[in-house]
């Protein structure tokens, strides 16, 4: 039986080992010099497995007693995770290696907090469930505190770790609760007990709880308050990292509990999952609006766009998640090209980060601005880019769902929003002169821009098949 | 050809996507290709565009030249135009080469403007073809992104605040559409047009939020499909990104938001508020007849007041635009008809209006009415032009621009004797205005000493204008150019709005509208 179980998590297992075999490696030559090799290598491992996952097998089958399932959401969770990450490592490797930050520790701590996301999707019991959550946390603490002779970094590395715990901690009393009033830590167990009409007031104590662990996990409103200074106290590549494959997994992990945990009491998260959605769009649109720093511009826009994906999953019905699902794809997809971008502004060798610096941009880098232009307006929902079919998707699922109030409160929100993305637009087309941005011309970096702009406009005519497979992922969750 | 739309829909795009990617370098050789490439393309769209109207059947009553692809979650690539339509295709094809051609003293980045156009073009032609309400919302949509641009980079000295306003407001607009059609999409479960608009929805009256709401579902949808035609077209009182989008938008920029993207409010309401939801419309059409009056009057007086050249004529088109919407709910066949004709007929009289603004501003640089005056000493054909076009605007017969005013005051008065009267009041003053505005420009000595050297307008200019004076005068005294292409589509939709009326019980309806 332990084989059968092992060769279901055999991705997990490589990737793990991997991290270990590369760290012994590196620590035995000389450490950092291994680091871009490892940043590469790390990277290319991760698209292999995603290819393996993408393409293995259908149906969904369980490991050690229930513990871990693998079934059609989790390898497309955990597909997209792997990309966006491999993506990530690779963009940020110059922009490190430039400032003296490419540390060996990095990939493989990146490579441990992805098997520690492929875990949470996976997870089918309380107890792995806070396993990988830890895992992929811990893992996120120390990289977003990797500049150790920057305040900033170090503040948010602690900042995140603080709040951290004190959301572990409140996940942790959630599921004790859930295990004490249903008797049991495994999803397939609690569904049983946690009926329609007849949820314990232990058992919704316990929900809420754990509602709150994951809401600080994908920082939805009010558990967001880390976002905007971690994302902007972390080195750039890390927060590109941040904002997109642990974003996924959150939402990946908070879908799985809701669904296979208390999926036969959905009107009971249904209110709560729905308060944090609307929350979130109208905290991000608003508190970005005064921001002058892009990176927390950036975080405020993904609090924004976690409350538009968890408008999918408040829907508690398949169209719900396949909507949420398509929603992170693309959002991930547009993060990476803004990224790439932010990461490539620089001054005099010193990144840049005030929008300012960014007038009269689309006059010199004509091609770029035009890039930056299609994501900006596909962040911010505008036909024709891809950004809009997200929305339109959850908005679709949330209006089935008898929450047109949810969805006209999204799109209200999506007006406001639009606001701060044009004016960086703005500053780009409109702006008076300023000194002038270097011009880097990292090819890495204009690939993924151009890529990821390329994706936002051609995904319009068939969204790359991504829709089909969102829709049996779901199927395979929602029962 | 089973794509002719399509065709004539991404030619622009695709020059576009040549420019943007093929033509290089901000020289003078580079402006000219640019320069020439668009005003190719257009022209050549134009052409093609010939064969939809040589080929259009207006017997049939339905769609025609139909394509239908499949495309991402059940939606279509459905596309399609009918009596309705089909005219405001050709408007935009046909004038687009006539603002290329006006924007040819344009210097400051002139490929990324001649893809703004280009761009343009692809997304308004779309929104009148589109037979997929996703599809459509998309071209809808995204038109506001090269216009924001266009007002942004290459307008006045307050683009920035215009640029904004215009995009917010009508982005705020259609949202509130968008979950209209999402409503409809689980309603009818479909998106296709020609099916929907067969579809009855729901028009049992229910209570919401306290208020009880006449009509149900339909008059819900109609209201959110409202907010965004409303703030397009636009209607009194969220006329006022308007001036300011008009006034800071280059000479192009005004003459292609005037000719063609008003017009897509319009369409709007005749492709769906009228149709889709006829209990809805009926519920609404008292208020949004008095709306119109009450713009035709208080627009015109406005107008009246303006210094700015550009802002008089911005608020002009809001009044002509109150004879739209007037005619339109009036859900007769000369209401209908007249609104169809004085929304092609005020494309071309309105884009020749802003053209003969640009005409001076080009040269003076200035759009002030006091540093004006006298001009016809210097520049006779230019003062026979204007003369021309104001005759035209303030609707004087033999004109296009009388056609459509005396169609939808005829189909109102039917409706609503009142706002019939209100608004015929607006047509002398559309007089004042327009007439005091030639006159303070053109006539009087010429005295001021900037204007002494002016020049007439030369061979370019008089080529943009020669087609506008044709077409106003051709369809002022042969309107049967237009409305026989017109009639059986606009009878078949008064015809289907009747029915449904009565089908939906509307006797019940009206009795609780009037507690």
């Amino acid at each position: 039986m332990i084989q059968a179980d092992l060769s279901v998590i055999l991705p997990e297992i490589i990737l793990a080992l991997y991290a270990m075999a590369a760290l012994l490696g590196a620590v035995y030559t000389g450490k950092d010099k291994l680091a871009s090799a490892i940043t590469w290598s790390t990277s290319g491992l991760m698209v292999v497995l995603a290819l393996w996952i993408g393409t293995s097998g259908s149906g969904s089958t369980t490991a050690f007693g229930g513990m871990f399932v693998d079934d059609g959401f989790a390898r497309f969770a955990k597909v997209t995770i792997l990309l966006a990450a491999a993506a990530v490592l690779v963009m940020g490797q110059e922009y490190m290696l430039r400032r003296g930050m490419l540390r060996f520790e990095y990939p493989i701590l990146v490579a441990l907090s992805a098997v520690g996301m492929m875990v949470m999707v996976s997870a089918g019991d309380l107890m792995s469930l806070y396993m990988g959550l830890e895992l992929q946390s811990l893992a996120l603490y120390v990289v977003a505190s990797m500049r150790r002779d920057s305040v900033k970094s170090t503040e948010a590395g602690l900042k995140y770790f603080v709040l951290g715990a004190l959301s572990s901690g409140l996940l942790l009393y959630g599921a004790s609760l859930v295990y004490g009033f249903a008797g049991t830590t495994k999803f397939a167990g609690i569904i049983d007990v946690a009926q329609h009409g007849e949820v314990s007031v232990g058992l919704l104590f316990g929900l809420v709880l754990l509602i709150s662990g994951l809401g600080f996990k994908v920082s939805a409103v009010p558990f967001h308050m880390w976002t905007p200074d971690v994302y902007e106290g972390a080195p750039t590549p890390v927060t590109a990292f941040f904002a997109s494959a642990p974003k996924v997994a959150a939402m990946g992990l908070f879908a799985r509990v809701m669904h296979d945990a208390f999926g036969h009491a959905i009107s009971d998260w249904s209110q709560v999952v729905a308060l944090l959605s609307v929350l979130s769009m109208f905290l991000g649109a608003v508190a970005a609006i005064g921001q002058r720093n892009i990176k927390r511009l950036m975080a405020y826009s993904s609090i924004a766009h976690m409350g538009y994906a968890l408008m999918g999953l408040a829907a508690g019905t398949q169209l719900g998640i396949e909507a949420m699902l398509v929603y992170m794809a693309i959002y991930v997809s547009m993060n990476i090209g803004t990224f790439a971008f932010i990461l490539m502004l620089q001054k005099d060798g010193q990144p840049v980060t005030d929008i300012q610096a960014l007038n009269q941009y689309a006059r010199r880098e004509p091609g770029k601005a035009l890039a930056v232009l299609v994501l900006l307006f596909s962040l911010a929902g505008v036909p024709p880019m891809l950004g809009f079919f997200g929305k339109f998707y959850v908005l679709r699922a949330a209006y089935e769902a008898d929450l047109a109030w949810l969805a006209i409160a999204g799109v209200v929100a999506s007006v406001i929003g639009a606001f701060y993305y044009l004016r960086i637009v703005y500053y780009m087309y409109f702006g008076e002169e300023a000194e002038e941005l270097d011009r880097t011309g990292s090819p890495v970096l204009w690939v993924f821009l151009m890529g990821s702009a390329a994706v936002m406009v051609l995904g319009i005519i068939n969204m790359f098949g991504v829709d089909g497979a969102a829709a049996a992922a779901a199927a395979a969750l929602v029962h | 050809m089973d794509n002719l739309l399509s065709i004539v829909t991404f030619i622009p795009a695709v020059a576009a996507a040549v420019m943007a990617l093929l033509m290089r370098g901000e020289d003078e050789a580079a402006q000219r290709n640019a320069k020439r490439l668009a005003l190719i393309t257009t022209s050549l769209t134009f052409l093609v565009s010939l064969g939809i109207y040589t080929q259009f059947d207006p017997a049939n009553t339905g769609f025609q030249f139909v394509e239908e692809h499949d495309w991402v979650f059940g939606l279509k690539y459905k596309m399609g135009v009918d009596g309705i339509s089909v005219l405001f295709v050709l408007l935009t094809t046909f004038v687009m080469p006539l603002t290329i051609l006006a924007s040819w003293r344009v210097t400051t980045r002139v490929k990324e403007y001649m893809i703004a156009f280009l761009l343009l073009e692809t997304l308004m032609l779309g929104v009148f073809m589109a037979l997929d309400l996703v599809l459509f919302y998309m071209f809808f949509e995204a038109g506001l992104i090269p216009m924001f641009l266009i007002i942004g980079i290459w307008g006045g000295k307050e683009r920035i605040y215009a640029s904004f306003k215009f995009f917010l407001y009508t982005f705020l607009g259609s949202v509130l559409m968008l979950v209209a059609m999402v409503a409809m999409y689980a309603d009818a479960g479909t998106t296709d047009i020609e099916t929907l608009l067969t579809h009855s929805f729901s028009a049992t009256s229910f209570d919401l939020l306290g208020i009880h709401v006449v009509g149900g579902m339909q008059t819900l949808m109609f209201l959110a499909f409202f907010a965004s035609f409303a703030v397009k077209m636009p209607m009194w009182p969220v006329h006022t990104w308007l001036p300011d989008a008009h006034v800071q938008a280059p000479t192009a920029g005004s003459v292609v938001l005037a000719a063609i993207l008003l017009k897509m409010g319009g369409y709007g309401f005749l492709r769906f508020s009228l149709p889709m939801f006829p209990v809805g419309a009926d519920v609404m059409t008292d208020l949004i007849l008095w709306m119109s009056a009450i713009a035709v009057v208080y627009t015109s007086l406005v107008a009246m007041v303006q210094e700015d050249m550009k802002k008089l004529i911005a608020y002009s088109s809001v009044a002509h635009m109150g004879f739209v919407t007037m005619g339109i709910f009036a859900a007769n066949q000369q209401g209908v008809d007249g609104a169809i004709f004085q929304m092609l007929s005020h494309g071309f009289i309105s884009a020749a209006l802003f053209l003969c603004v640009g005409v001076i501003y080009d040269r003076m640089h200035t759009r002030d009415i006091n540093a004006y005056g006298g001009l016809v000493v210097r520049m006779p054909a230019y003062g026979l032009v204007f003369m021309f076009f104001t005759m035209g605007n303030v609707g004087l017969p033999g004109t296009s621009g009388f056609v459509g005013e005396f169609l939808t005051l005829m189909g109102t008065f039917q409706k609503n004797t009142w706002v019939a009267a209100v608004a015929a009041s607006g047509v002398i003053f559309s007089a004042a205005y327009a007439l005091w505005l030639y006159r303070r420009v053109v006539f009087g000595d010429l005295i001021k000493g900037s204007l002494k050297t002016i020049q007439d307008m030369d061979a370019r200019e008089r080529f943009i204008f020669a087609p506008l004076v044709v077409m106003t005068i051709l369809l002022g005294v042969y309107p049967s150019l237009v409305t026989d292409i017109i009639s059986p589509s606009t009878e078949a939709l008064i015809a289907n709005f009747n029915q449904s009326l009565a089908a939906a019980d509307t006797s019940a309806v009206i009795q609780t509208a009037s507690h």
